[in-house]
């Protein structure tokens, strides 16, 4: 019996080991766990004229990178793009990624101080795990004319918008209500005890405020909807989702909160098992190029840490973000710091509770 | 010798799939889960072994709250679909006959040649504030203003019977096609009328059909995850989506896992009574 097995084992490692070298064998290929628009067709058919090799893309978001990672233990992927202050928290609990040789990556071609931030950001025991690529921030969407008393989160819960109001039942919408409501969540980020205090507070907020609410939106897309069918005129959402929408309707854009809106910035790391970890310094480099840079901007719709990009960037976004952000609105974004492991905890109960309130 | 043990390597070799299949596949996962559902996250990089997860569920009012809902709106759902399902499929075996039988059949079938997905997006763009329904009850007259149908309760049952109404006709249909003409004729000549003819000899008859039916539909609903999700809008509270949440945005495996656990001990649970209840056995509907 116990021979039988082991065979039986020996059998399916066998089996499993001619599959893995197989997959080797092939062309060299770069699997990439990104967010939608952060690899344009464009940009990775040209990748391939340049080095010969393919980028296999998958679109993910910050948590089911975190948790795909986990599950594998830091394989199935050679690059992933998870936010800056995701990196930290997620390696020093699981272990998924991988120290950066700085030494292969082209310091020249970011912008400074977006590289230095990441850096010290995403440094674990001395070890840098990332580098800067596409910044943006989170803020309101907004139909100008029908929601123009909004200026603030909190202003979604007040009765002028009442029923008209979508938001994500995730850690942004808790911080920026936060924000809003005169507290600072990110000086409380290392004291357990008074960030559950400010979490509390959000949390009696937003049950207060979820009569106003006519759906918690989960995809980008699902958001799009509720605003052109006008069932939504006042949301919490990303700048691009904004200006993607201004392209279609005048009235509607990305408006930046009094109390400041929340600036993320992904990055590049690698998993810990990557297999092509080459081809992924090449691809860093390679989309940090400035006119590669300008073409993922035109994709996804952000800015890069890429320098000079701006130059090539279309005039129109350029213009929609001028008026989105004047000088003063730029110097308020609160740029996400590194989450510390287990806050994520405390957030994930006041969303389930929130989200089991009854609605009045 | 050799007579002995070639029938027993064969019979050995057939197996081998199926057998594979269950330890692999469904045996091996459910030891590892259980696992994972009794050792507690105590601090970053510090884990315990314990009940606590179990603990969590029963100490929160909140997650059994959802438990419950989601037992009883599953439940509910089976019964809608009970209703709705059995005069449609006792037309289709006993009053159709030939290729009016085939087609009403394929009428049923037709909603699942396309995704789950796309079927709940169909709901959802009849049933959207600015949708088809409510944009002709405008035309109509008969509203003043747009009425949002989506995001209710009453919107998930709806979503979910129409999504396992198959799951209940089939099982239904072949119990009823069994049943012999004779018998209802000979309940008529023996003074019956159509409720006592029903009660006694139809409903007898179909009981394994009906028992199967609600199982499977039950299962069915209760862990569906698209459905609730995007019909029930802010205020959905489905069991699949707490697991969910757990796993994927609390990073959370340990308690996802003891969640996991409770829902197979619930969905056995209400099983075996629904098997008690109409005395019936797992052996007798699946058989």
């Amino acid at each position: 019996m116990l021979k039988s097995k082991v065979k039986l084992i020996t059998g399916l490692l066998v089996g499993a080991s001619v599959f893995a070298t197989a997959n080797i064998a092939g062309a060299e290929t770069l699997r990439l766990l990104t967010w939608g628009g952060y690899a344009p067709k464009e940009v990775v058919a040209l990748f391939k004229k340049e080095t010969g090799i393919d980028v296999k893309v998958t679109k993910s978001n910050n948590e089911e990178m975190i948790a795909k990672l986990r599950a594998t233990g830091g394989s199935g992927f050679d690059l992933a793009q998870p936010s800056q202050d995701r990196i930290a928290g997620a390696q020093f609990e699981h272990e998924i990624y991988k120290p950066m040789d700085l030494s292969k990556i082209k310091a020249d071609r970011f912008i400074r101080s977006m590289l230095e931030g990441t850096k010290k950001n995403t440094t674990v025991d001395g070890k840098v795990y990332g580098v800067p690529h596409v910044w943006g921030t989170s803020g309101l969407v907004l139909d100008t004319q029908k929601a123009a008393s909004v200026k603030d989160y909190t202003d979604l819960c007040a009765a002028g918008v009442a029923g008209k109001v979508s938001y994500r039942l995730k850690r942004p919408t808790l911080i920026g209500f936060a924000f809003s409501m005169g507290m600072d969540p990110f000086a409380a980020y290392n004291d357990k005890a008074k960030y559950a205090e400010i979490m509390s507070k959000v949390e009696k907020k937003l049950i207060e405020c979820k009569g106003n609410v006519k759906s918690y939106w989960t995809g980008g897309d699902a958001l799009m909807n509720l605003v052109r069918s006008g069932e939504v005129t006042a949301a919490m959402a990303w700048d691009t989702g904004g200006w993607k929408l201004n392209k279609e309707m005048a009235n509607v854009t990305f408006v930046a909160p009094k109390s400041g809106a929340l600036g993320w910035i992904d990055t590049f790391a690698l998993p810990a098992k990557t297999k092509a970890e080459d081809a992924a310094y090449k691809w860093i480099n390679f989309v940090m190029q400035p006119k590669i840079a300008a073409m993922i901007t035109a994709a996804a719709g952000n800015f890069t840490a890429s320098k000079g990009a701006d130059e090539f960037a279309a005039a129109d976004l350029k213009k929609r973000f001028q008026s989105s952000f004047p000088a003063a609105d730029i110097d308020n974004i609160k740029w996400y710091p590194p989450v510390p492991a287990g806050l994520e905890d405390i957030e994930g109960k006041v969303l389930d509770r929130v989200k089991a309130s009854k609605s009045n | 010798m050799t007579n002995k043990t070639a029938p027993k390597l064969g019979l050995i070799l057939l197996m081998a799939p199926l057998l594979i299949w269950l330890f692999a596949l469904i045996l091996l996962p459910h030891v590892d889960m259980f696992m994972l559902s009794i050792t507690e996250k105590v601090a970053p990089r510090v884990y315990e072994t314990g009940l606590g997860n179990y603990g969590e569920f029963f100490a929160e009012p909140l997650y059994w709250n959802t438990y419950a809902r989601t037992a009883i709106m599953s439940i509910l759902t089976t019964i809608v679909t009970l209703v709705i399902a059995f005069p449609v499929s006792y037309y289709i075996a006993k009053m159709l006959r030939g290729r009016m039988k085939a087609v009403l059949f394929v009428l049923c079938l037709l909603p699942f040649w396309v995704s789950e997905l796309v079927r709940t997006f169909g709901w959802m763009i009849l049933l959207r504030e600015t949708g088809i329904i409510s944009t002709f009850l405008q035309w109509a007259g008969l509203a003043d203003q747009p009425i949002e149908m989506l995001y209710t309760d009453a919107t998930i049952v709806v979503g979910l019977v129409y999504t396992s109404m198959l799951f209940m006709v089939v099982p239904l249909v072949t119990t009823l096609e069994s049943l012999d003409d004779s018998y209802i004729e000979a309940g008529y000549d023996l003074g019956g009328n159509g409720f006592t003819v029903m009660r006694e000899i139809v409903i007898p008859h179909a009981m394994p059909g009906i028992v199967s039916g609600c199982i499977v539909v039950f299962m069915l609903s209760l862990g569906n995850y698209l459905t609730p999700i995007l019909l029930g809008g802010k205020d959905s509270l489905w069991f699949t989506e707490q697991i969910y949440a757990q796993f994927i945005t609390r990073f959370n495996w340990e308690q996802g896992a003891a969640f996991g656990f409770l829902l197979l001990i619930l969905s056995s649970l209400i099983v075996w009574g629904g098997l008690k209840l109409s005395r019936q056995t797992l052996s007798e509907t699946m058989g």
